[in-house]
């Protein structure tokens, strides 16, 4: 497996503080990677420092087998979306086409106008009074349009309304199809992750907590609901991701790559983000012990739209 | 050509939920011999999920021996699910079902009863022909 990014030991620091520190992992190639987290877990630090915006305080970082920002051909490479979609708000839709002529050797001009026009922006419009999701459109737009082998893209959805969003989402996976792209997204939306994911990477205080396929994780986290009993005697290959009791009744979610066979539990299989939620959930103390199912219900620091 | 869509609540994978509705299509004769799946690029782009998953159906009804992929061109139907024969079957089995159907009601069964009673006898005769 190739990787688009590997880091190890990385970190950085704004003076006292440590805003990603002792980060090591590896973002395969040709995967539409989901990275998520809590608020503060480091996600938009590490991107920043996969596009050398930010240089690491500590440790290493490789993209696409060379150093962030490293020199032209490096920076041609990736493509990337700011959170909020930056744009030049006193440039036109053409300005920005113009500019990227000249500040990218590679720039795929006849696709930049294909998708102004398909996007029905109008050329002379000044970006500032663009709607938020045609400025996304055209932030999107610069950053595919000079072709890089990896996008990144800080939650790039946040801001848009739910119809914006679906434009941009439809938008981003018919590039993912067209151009062979590899990405890597963060975002709190899990229900928009699920379907244009592939590859989820959970980030829980700089360390990956989860990492890998979407369906091989969904084929082997279950539910289990059953009987009161000790998660400690399940068997072996059983990981408990998390888990909650009554008196007469225990409910776990476990992590396993055998086929659940005791016949004492009620197996479901999970959603992503049921899944997601389990995990972000596993490092907050539990305020009542008798709360039934505390991966469901508690959402720290996440915002669940459909 | 068939139209996909995609129902968050049922719980079911994109990519089944996907090849259901390639079968079903075929099943219902919707899809015949020689036609052409939506391209992976519009589904990915239409429904706004990862090509993947698309690629990931296709290839899957390619196995079943169901489709064929044709470098460059795009994919095409190449088999068939119980169309034909099997489709002149399909009214008098219905006639009968419908006769099951009143019988079920005179017996004071409720539609709950009747589908749990259906559901549990499918899988019960399911199973015994695997077994």
């Amino acid at each position: 497996m190739t990787a688009v990014v590997t880091t190890e030991g990385l970190g950085k620091r704004y003076r006292t503080k440590w805003a990603l520190s002792d980060c090591t992992l590896s973002i395969p190639a040709g995967h539409v990677v989901g990275l998520v987290g809590p608020n503060g877990a480091g996600k938009t630090t590490l991107l920043n420092l996969a596009t050398g915006l930010l240089a690491p305080s500590a440790g290493t970082i490789e993209v696409l087998g060379g150093r962030p920002a490293a020199g032209p051909a490096q920076l041609a490479k990736v493509g990337y979306l700011a959170q909020d979609a930056p744009v030049y708000a006193g440039l036109s839709v053409a300005d920005h086409l113009k500019l990227g002529v000249r500040l990218n050797p590679g720039w795929d001009a006849d696709l930049a106008r294909d998708r102004v026009t398909r996007l029905d922006l109008d050329p002379r419009q000044k970006a500032g009074s663009l709607s938020g999701g045609q400025r996304a459109q055209l932030a999107l737009t610069m950053a595919t349009s000079k072709r890089p082998e990896l996008l990144i893209l800080d939650e790039p959805v946040a801001a848009l309304d739910p119809l914006a969003r679906r434009d941009f989402l439809s938008d981003l996976m018919e590039t993912v199809a067209e151009q062979e792209v590899s990405v890597v997204l963060s975002s709190h939306l899990i229900s928009d992750l699920e379907r244009v994911c592939d590859y989820l990477i959970v980030l829980i205080a700089s360390r990956v907590r989860v990492a890998g396929p979407v369906d091989e994780l969904l084929s082997t986290h279950y539910l289990l609901a059953g009987p009161r009993r000790d998660p400690a005697r399940l068997p072996a290959g059983q990981e408990v991701i998390s888990a909650s009791h009554t008196d007469v009744q225990s409910t776990l979610l476990v992590r396993t790559a055998d086929r659940i066979l005791d016949p004492a539990w009620t197996v479901s299989e999970i959603s992503l983000e049921d899944l997601v939620l389990a995990y972000l959930s596993q490092d907050k103390p539990k305020r009542d012990p008798h709360r039934r199912q505390p991966h469901l219900r508690q959402r720290p620091h996440l915002e669940v739209q459909k | 050509m068939i139209e996909f869509h995609l129902s968050g609540r049922s719980g079911v994978a994109p990519y089944l939920q996907l090849i259901q509705q390639v079968r079903q299509a075929l099943r219902l004769g919707l899809l015949r011999e020689g036609d052409q799946l939506p391209k992976v690029k519009d589904v990915a782009a239409g429904l706004a999920i990862n090509p993947n998953t698309v690629l990931k159906a296709y290839r899957e009804l390619e196995y079943e021996g169901l489709v064929a992929a044709r470098p460059g061109i795009g994919t095409f139907v190449t088999g068939t699910l119980g169309g034909g024969p099997s489709l002149a079957a399909h009214e008098p089995l219905r006639r009968d079902l419908r006769r099951w159907l009143a019988k079920a009601r005179t017996a004071g069964l409720d539609e709950e009863s009747i589908e749990a009673l259906f559901a549990s006898t499918f899988h019960e005769s399911a199973e015994e022909g695997i077994a």
